[in-house]
């Protein structure tokens, strides 16, 4: 049964899970409930957690989830953990550090697996903090999959970006380097409670004073923290409250706003595109045709893809294909 | 390698609209063993579901809070402390008040036979005891969990 807007603006946790996993799912109803949500989204504050595989995010969003809660704030938590290639099933285990908000009514956890796309995100990600944007969290916390060199997907999601590194991890801060300094706002060496964790704050702090920052630009500070007992988590919110009044700037909230905009817009624009050219090309057979043409070097996927993109897909290119069934493999 | 393409393709063709099945595998109870509940969580994310594994000592009420949030179609719970039989029927009486009574449960661990036909008769749908293989478990997911429609 298709969920409506207003069961999701009513706070129904039900219909708001249901809806999630119609989004995750593809559902083409949960896509028109979503168009009346839209409206009422824009509310919520959005912070990114990224880092490296255990590097401690799920234990820190649990932590910040309490000083939020403390707070008196209501707070939505997506995350988002890989699917297997081989397979496609998934373990999603986030919530095993967050035990701590599992009867409280003020948060709700969706986890969700990658199913295939790369970025750090899954396909729904931005769906589905809509959903609880609309629903009314106050702040809503993306936890991404271990983060890699180009996932910077979440730096347009979120308003605020944090970016865990553990000590230790020696060169591997000079690998991250290109990719890292763009997406964090605000560095947190966690595991602080180890040793070398000065040492990676100080190459940190380096990395980021080699940047030069204008006037009125945010220059990410690095902050230490021990996400498993909590210390330097109350240092780390102030951080992240400043964050917070220096995005809600005018300008800069304005150029936020159009930034998510425009990738909600080229999300839904190369989701739609590509379904609708699969679905074009997957009538009649024509694009298992086209692909053995292609694996056979008769014919080649640029050529295809232009004419698929210029409209011109139709009768002769299907003849062709059809003609290129004959041909002899090479 | 001359078929890699056509199966990407194809694979995300039919991805659209359709419902991955999704279980939460659970341990609730105060015993802190939890290697049977994570060998099936991988034995079901490596028959293509999506496991929501919750961890070690969890409540009937967390566990169903879970459920309700994650919208799962089935909840698998370990148990080995012997509480069996009051865990099992607490968290499908929990789903019925919610009126998830839908949500498929079923479970293992160091279970009488004795006390399986007490257990299935207060809604809990299968009971594998220690000799079980993984194989069977996965099967019984694989015939009896649907996703909700
Ligand atoms: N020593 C120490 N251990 C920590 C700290 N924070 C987290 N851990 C531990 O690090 C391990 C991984 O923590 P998670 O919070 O699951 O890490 P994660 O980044 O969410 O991991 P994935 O989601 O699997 O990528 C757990 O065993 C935590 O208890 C910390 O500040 N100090
Ligand atoms: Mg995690």
């Amino acid at each position: 049964m298709a969920i409506s807007a207003k069961e999701i603006l009513s706070g129904d946790v039900q219909a708001a899970a249901r809806l999630m996993r119609d989004l995750d799912d593809e559902i083409p109803s949960a896509h028109r409930t979503l168009k009346t949500l839209y409206r009422h989204t824009g509310r919520a504050t959005i912070l990114g957690i990224t880092g490296a595989p255990g590097a401690g995010k799920s234990t820190l969003v649990d932590c910040v989830t309490g000083h939020l809660r403390q707070e008196g704030k209501t707070v939505g938590i997506v995350a988002i953990d890989p699917t297997s290639p081989f397979s496609g099933g998934a373990i999603l285990g986030d919530r095993i550090r967050m035990q701590k908000h599992a009867l409280d009514e003020g948060v709700f956890i969706k986890s969700l697996a990658t199913r295939g796309h790369l970025g750090g995100l899954s396909k729904s990600t931005i769906d589905i903090v809509n959903v609880m944007d609309a629903m009314g969290k106050d702040v809503v916390i993306i936890e991404t999959v271990g983060v890699g060199q180009d996932e910077v997907e979440i730096v347009k999601v979120a308003h605020t970006n944090l970016v865990l590194v553990v000590p230790g991890m020696g060169d591997d801060i000079q690998a991250m380097k290109a990719g890292i300094l763009e997406i964090a706002d605000i560095f947190v060496v966690n595991k602080s409670d180890r040793e070398g964790a000065d040492r990676t704050k100080q190459e940190l702090e380096t990395m980021v004073g080699m940047n030069t920052y204008r006037e009125g630009e945010w220059a990410p500070p690095v902050m230490a923290a021990v996400a498993q007992t909590g210390a330097g988590v109350p240092e780390l919110l102030s951080e992240v409250e400043r964050h917070w009044k220096f995005i809600s700037r005018e300008e800069n909230l304005e150029r936020y706003r159009r930034e998510k905009a425009r990738v909600e817009l080229m999300e839904i624009l190369k989701k739609r595109l590509l379904e609708k050219a699969v679905d074009d090309l997957s009538r009649d057979g024509v694009l298992d045709l086209l692909l053995q043409d292609i694996a056979r070097k008769i014919r080649d996927p640029y050529s295809i893809a232009e004419q698929v993109v210029d409209h011109k897909f139709g009768f002769h290119l299907t003849e062709g294909a059809r003609k290129g069934k004959g041909n002899r493999r090479r | 390698m001359k078929s890699v393409p056509a199966k990407k393709i194809s694979r995300s063709r039919t991805t659209k609209g359709k419902r991955k099945v999704r279980v939460l595998v659970g341990k609730p109870g105060l015993d802190g063993h939890d290697r049977g509940a994570k060998i099936i969580a991988r034995a079901l994310r490596d028959a293509g579901k999506e496991v929501i594994y919750t961890g070690l000592h969890q409540t009937p009420e967390m566990i169903v809070n879970a459920a309700e949030q994650e919208d799962v179609d089935a909840i698998g719970l370990s148990i080995l402390s012997g509480a069996h039989n009051y865990l099992f029927p607490k968290v499908v009486e929990l789903l019925r008040k919610k009126k998830m009574g839908k949500v498929v449960v079923f479970g293992g661990g160091i279970i009488p036979e004795n006390d399986i036909p007490g257990l299935r008769k207060k809604g809990v749908d299968r009971i594998f005891t220690p000799g079980a293989t993984l194989s069977e478990i996965v099967e019984y997911v694989n015939k009896r969990i649907r996703p909700r429609a």
